[in-house]
């Protein structure tokens, strides 16, 4: 029997944004009208059917959804486990889930008649992914990205630059993640009038954090059916890597009242989580404030953010989604972790088992099952979420493992 | 109640006066030009001090505040530095309204009522949070109001008439009036929008109001003194303590005596505006 309405998990948020104590809408009052508008636009989308069905058809047609649930013989076979089955969005368009969110966005922003568009990016998929769109509807598109990631993620810089996005270095801080995101709401609150700030994971004053998800939804409800027709059942695990968690949040969300289902978030432990060198948020945080949101940060005592570490620039955020800070407290969904060395480690198994080069974000989700199948039965039925391709990081990866191309 | 800032603004008035506010990062370049700073300002003609709370990620904050929040982190600044700045101020002037600007992760991390006994005890008269908007009153602005704060709320050019009451519902000691949408230090205003804002604002409220981004000289300062009730001042005296240090990092040997000088001038633009304007 389906849980009932009102004990439903994927009712949240309420009217304030608010996910338990998480989420909210923390901004500067320039932004707050926006804020507000934003809300009442994306409502009016979502029941909009001509909106979903304009979605479904770039969808199908532009990203090349939906994007396969794919047996994993080799890596099952070799843990000697569970059953793995991965969720392949690095086939999408772009290479990566990013596209499902920017595409929703930039109908959204289109919708509100915006004519300009901004990003953030970490890694550069989100910011390759929004370059994208905008060529694809004409937009501008300025992208901000830290310093430290332009070096690490040349291939992705170039490729905005290709398809006419302004790529914007941004030097304050640590030259990454967390800058990108607060040189892209200065820029917001300097253009309000024509600028839409298309914000790539599920974190930001709400209706963001929803709304994202709500896009990437998308990948778990495919997984849902494609699991029912394979299988003719519920999986019985998800896995997905998470930095912001969008991602994972899109895995999740179709299955949250499927109580059934077992949830695994893996944060990125970075150098270890002992070294304070790490990107786990939730394991390695406190409640706090930052970009918008009340969710898990990176903080030090006197509640300034600290700079997070994680080979994978797409993890290299010090807060996390307020929507898993929330599972994460009620105990629905079980945050874990993997260290860069186990992410480089299951990188290469990947490659070698199965022919996908994976991105060095969902590594982190890999490096959890490669830990986590060998303790289960054969008949388990275990989701990973391959949520993007490793072309971008093979450079990275070649550094760390002392090659020089 | 009426509270320091009532006090100060009521004072204002009957001398036809408008406020100089100033703006200044805690501990930058560190604490004690800071301190030396903060106890010399309201003799360089300062009405309300406002000083900022550094904070690692400042959103609204435009170049030149960003540098000094750095330096001043740099330098071992700390809510508790801060809030030791204001106490030792308070300790050799108790007229001059303190407002603590900044946003709310660090006071939410010390805890909202630790932090508000610690800072009235300390002599702080208000607060500005900038991420803080009335739809999350009941984090902060509502204890502080209770606790016998000011928390004082920006309105800024997309706050339209509708949603202006809620803006101000809550308000208290001033309005700041934030007269670009931007960061702080950018484009300055134009003064004809200014005046017809304030005109706006004053339809909906007996609080006066201050205006500030984007004054930089004296002259921009008189300009807005003329059409508000006071004029705030921030990154262009940041901008000032920046001058004061040297390529090795260190502070210059009378800094604050000079930045002071320059905070002179300013109120002189300021405290002459309305002179000038009956002339």
């Amino acid at each position: 029997m389906s849980t009932s309405q009102a004990n439903s998990l994927r009712n949240g948020p309420d009217e304030r944004g608010r996910f338990g104590i998480f989420g909210g809408r923390f901004v500067a009052e320039t932004l707050m009208p926006l804020v507000l508008d934003l809300d009442k636009a994306y409502t009016a989308a979502k029941n909009d059917p001509a909106f979903q069905a304009q979605i479904d058809f770039m969808q199908r047609d532009y990203v090349g959804r939906p994007s396969p649930l794919y047996l994993a013989e080799r890596l099952t076979e070799k843990f000697g486990g569970a059953k793995i089955y991965m969720k392949r969005d690095e086939l999408n368009h772009t290479g990566s889930h990013k596209i499902n969110n920017c595409l929703g966005q930039i109908l959204l922003a289109m919708r509100m008649g915006k004519t300009r568009i901004i990003a953030e990016t970490g890694a550069g998929q989100h910011g390759v992914a929004t370059a994208t769109v905008c060529a694809r509807f004409g937009l501008p598109c300025v992208v901000y990205m830290g310093t430290t990631d332009i070096e690490r993620q040349k291939p992705n810089v170039f490729r905005m630059k290709l398809l006419g996005a302004e790529v914007v270095p941004v030097t304050s801080g640590t030259g990454t993640l967390k800058d990108a995101m607060n040189e892209a709401l200065r820029d917001w609150v300097t253009n309000v009038d024509n600028t839409y700030y298309l914000i790539g994971t599920v974190a930001g004053p709400h209706p963001y954090p929803a709304m994202v998800r709500d896009f990437q939804s998308v990948i778990g409800n495919e997984t849902k059916a494609q699991m029912q027709e394979r299988e003719g059942r519920l999986p019985d695990s998800l896995v997905a890597c998470i930095g912001g968690g969008s991602n994972a949040m899109g895995l999740f969300h179709p299955f949250l009242d499927d109580r059934s289902v077992k949830i695994y978030g893996v944060e990125a432990a970075g150098k270890g989580l002992e070294t304070g060198e790490h990107c786990a948020s939730l394991k390695g945080g406190s409640a706090g404030v930052l970009h918008g949101n009340r969710t898990y940060l990176l903080q030090d005592e006197d509640g300034q953010i600290k700079d997070g570490h994680s080979i994978s620039a797409g993890l290299d955020y010090p807060g996390i989604g307020p929507e898993h800070a929330w599972l994460h407290e009620t105990g629905r969904a079980e945050y874990v972790s993997a260290t860069d060395k186990e992410a480089l480690e299951a990188f290469q198994l990947c490659s070698r088992l199965e022919g996908i080069i994976p991105a060095l974000e969902p590594a982190h989700a890999l490096a959890f099952v490669s830990k986590l199948a060998p303790t289960l039965p054969k008949d388990h039925l275990m989701v990973m979420n391959m949520c993007g391709r490793g072309d971008k990081d093979v450079f990275a990866v070649a550094d760390h493992l002392g090659v020089t191309l | 109640m009426t509270t320091r800032l009532d006090k100060r603004f009521a004072r204002l008035k009957t001398e036809a006066r408008a406020a100089f506010v100033t703006f200044i990062t805690a501990g930058d370049p560190d604490f004690d030009t800071t301190l030396a700073i903060l106890k010399g300002l309201p003799a360089a003609g300062a009405d309300v001090i406002e000083l900022g709370m550094p904070f690692t990620d400042p959103m609204a904050d435009g170049p030149a505040i960003q540098a000094s929040t750095q330096r001043a982190l740099k330098a071992g600044a700390s809510m508790m530095k801060t809030l030791d700045l204001v106490r030792r101020f308070r300790a050799s002037d108790s007229d001059t309204p303190i407002v603590l600007m900044g946003y709310y992760n660090p006071i939410y991390h010390m805890g909202v009522e630790l932090f508000l006994s610690r800072a009235t005890e300390a002599g702080v008269d208000g607060l500005i949070v900038v991420d803080l908007p009335p739809e999350e009153d009941d984090e902060l602005c509502e204890p502080a109001m209770r606790a016998g704060l000011n928390f004082i709320r920006l309105a800024t050019p997309t706050t339209d008439d509708r949603r202006l009451p809620a803006v101000l519902a809550n308000t208290s000691g001033f309005v700041y009036y934030v007269s670009i949408n931007g960061i702080t230090g950018s484009a300055s205003p134009e003064t004809r929008n200014v005046a017809a804002a304030v005109a706006r604002i004053k339809r909906h409220t007996s609080l006066p109001v201050a205006v500030g981004f984007g004054i930089r000289t004296p002259e921009q300062a008189a300009e807005i003194a003329r059409n508000a009730d006071g004029a705030v001042v921030g990154s262009a005296i940041v901008d000032a303590i920046a001058a004061e240090i040297d390529p090795q990092g260190r502070v210059k040997p009378g800094a604050a005596e000079r930045v002071l000088a320059f905070v002179r001038k300013l109120a002189d633009g300021v405290h002459g505006a309305r002179a000038t304007a009956a002339e």
